[in-house]
């Protein structure tokens, strides 16, 4: 692909591999072009502007944050096929939070923060980097520190198997950019649940101590899944207006399949309560725990640096 | 395409052979049109043109450089406006990629994907590898050992052949 003059008389090695190329051959992350191009943006009829922009950050953020979640993992998994596998995974998710953040932002740019005059963030880098904790909409499930690889996978596990059930719903969205961005998330977070499930019941079914990590982790991570069935009253209007599933809709069929990894990995899940709200509010009111801003401290503290960055 | 016939088609044909033989940046010896990412191309006669590629996983990176490279190949074939967008949908589906891009795969070590999934209503889970018939790109021999289902980029797992011991990568199914 690269131009390179094998004859040419080099200072540098480095020097041929530019060749006539311009300078966007090295800038992998930058001349993004809108993410939505090509789509129609239109908002449905009868759907409240706010309203869809508040249900399109929820279902961004929570694939921006676990996203970050996963990356963290980068080098510090079991194995280098792990190391890949859940990078990938999060660049999927990462690929999803993009036009999603960018239909909230075009939905009501007035939920967009403003940045200095010269700043070339686009609007889904504005909403990823500078928003404050109690902006983001994610469930509290993603944001939470990853522990244990038992611990990261049985989180995936529940995360995944909702997900898949949502965005399988999502597909008949009236909206065509969440029917999109649905249609093709459907394919890729197949693969996360298999992955997920597959390494709970290898975790299950490994040694005492997998199984007892399994065990331990199936415990500390349940309480955080109600909050993915409890309709916030934004999911419930977008319901209504057939944008999205409602979520306790998704209760059923998140059960069934979570018994097929149960039954196979000879596991049970346990009987603890959810955790419990803030004054009746959490992550869908951006309402989180500490350890959100911890993240968050580390994911925005470049940009925010760096406001008028360009790389 | 359409039919028309004119400066515009002329200018349509040039541009379309102009920018599929832009090769992908992670599978060099892919063009844009075997992987069936370049969805549009359509140009006037003032040397405008615009193009539609559409990203095999929603977070590929490669996108970025297949855009870049696609406006320096339709500069240099001397068109002057290149407007290049990303078409979300319909999704990329591996069915897409042509019989030359499975040939060119397998003669450069790289097992082409079988027939997609269809997904049409609930996708049911897999909790053992899901079964391919692969052959390995080196030897010809069945029989590969899945390694993992993610590989150095989104679209790829890693198998191992089980005959003559040689990892190799797998094009997915999506």
């Amino acid at each position: 692909m690269t131009p390179h003059d094998a004859t040419g008389d080099q200072e540098s090695v480095y020097a041929g591999l530019l060749g006539d190329t311009d300078a966007s051959h090295w800038a992998f992350g930058t001349g993004f072009d809108d993410p939505l191009a090509g789509v129609d943006t239109a908002v449905p009829e009868g759907v409240d502007r706010a309203d869809l922009a508040a249900y399109c950050l929820m279902l961004g953020d929570d694939a921006l944050v676990l996203a970050q979640r996963l990356a963290e993992w980068c080098s510090r998994a079991p194995e280098l096929e792990e190391d890949v596998a859940l990078a990938n995974i999060a660049l999927d998710l990462l690929g999803q939070a993009r036009p999603l953040l960018a239909r909230a932002a075009q939905a009501d740019p007035g939920a967009v923060p403003v940045l200095p005059p010269g700043s070339p963030a686009p609007p889904e880098d504005a909403l990823a980097f500078f928003r404050d904790e109690p902006g983001f909409r994610n469930v509290r499930l993603v944001e939470t520190a990853n522990g244990d690889f038992a611990r990261s996978t049985v989180r995936l596990l529940l995360f995944s198997v909702w997900r898949l059930a949502l965005l399988e719903r999502l597909r008949g969205s009236r909206d065509p950019v969440l029917a999109a961005v649905a249609a093709k998330g459907v394919k890729e977070v197949a693969y996360h649940r298999d992955h997920a499930a597959r390494w709970t019941v290898v975790l299950a079914q490994g040694t005492e101590e997998s199984r007892r990590r399994v065990g331990a982790a199936l415990e500390a991570v349940w309480p955080y899944r109600d909050e993915l069935f409890t309709a916030h009253p934004v999911e419930r209007r977008m319901a209504r207006a057939g944008i999205g599933p409602d979520p306790a809709d998704l209760r059923a069929p998140c059960a069934a399949v979570l018994e097929e990894v149960w039954a196979a990995a000879g596991l049970a899940p346990p009987e603890v309560p959810g955790l419990a709200r803030v004054g009746g509010r959490a992550g869908r009111d951006g309402v989180h725990t500490e350890e959100l801003g911890r993240l968050l401290a580390e994911m925005q503290s470049v940009a925010r640096a760096h406001p008028l960055g360009s790389w | 395409m359409s039919a028309a016939r004119g400066p515009e088609a002329a200018a349509t044909a040039r541009a379309r052979r102009a920018a599929a033989a832009v090769t992908d940046p992670e599978l060099p010896m892919l063009t844009l049109a075997d992987l069936g990412v370049l969805r549009e191309v359509a140009a006037d006669a003032e040397g405008g043109v615009d193009v539609a590629l559409t990203p095999t996983y929603s977070g590929c990176p490669a996108m970025a450089a297949m855009r870049a490279d696609v406006v320096r190949a339709l500069k240099a074939a001397g068109f002057t406006e290149v407007r290049v967008r990303t078409a979300l949908h319909p999704p990329w589906t591996s069915d897409w990629i042509t019989e030359r891009g499975r040939r060119r795969l397998a003669e450069h070590g790289i097992s082409p994907p079988g027939p997609a999934p269809r997904h049409g209503g609930p996708v049911p889970l897999s909790l053992v590898p899901r079964r391919r018939a692969l052959r390995c790109p080196r030897c010809g021999a069945r029989g590969a050992e899945l390694t993992s289902e993610f590989g150095a980029t989104a679209c790829r797992a890693l198998y191992r052949c089980a005959a003559c011991g040689e990892p190799f990568e797998h094009v997915k199914e999506i």
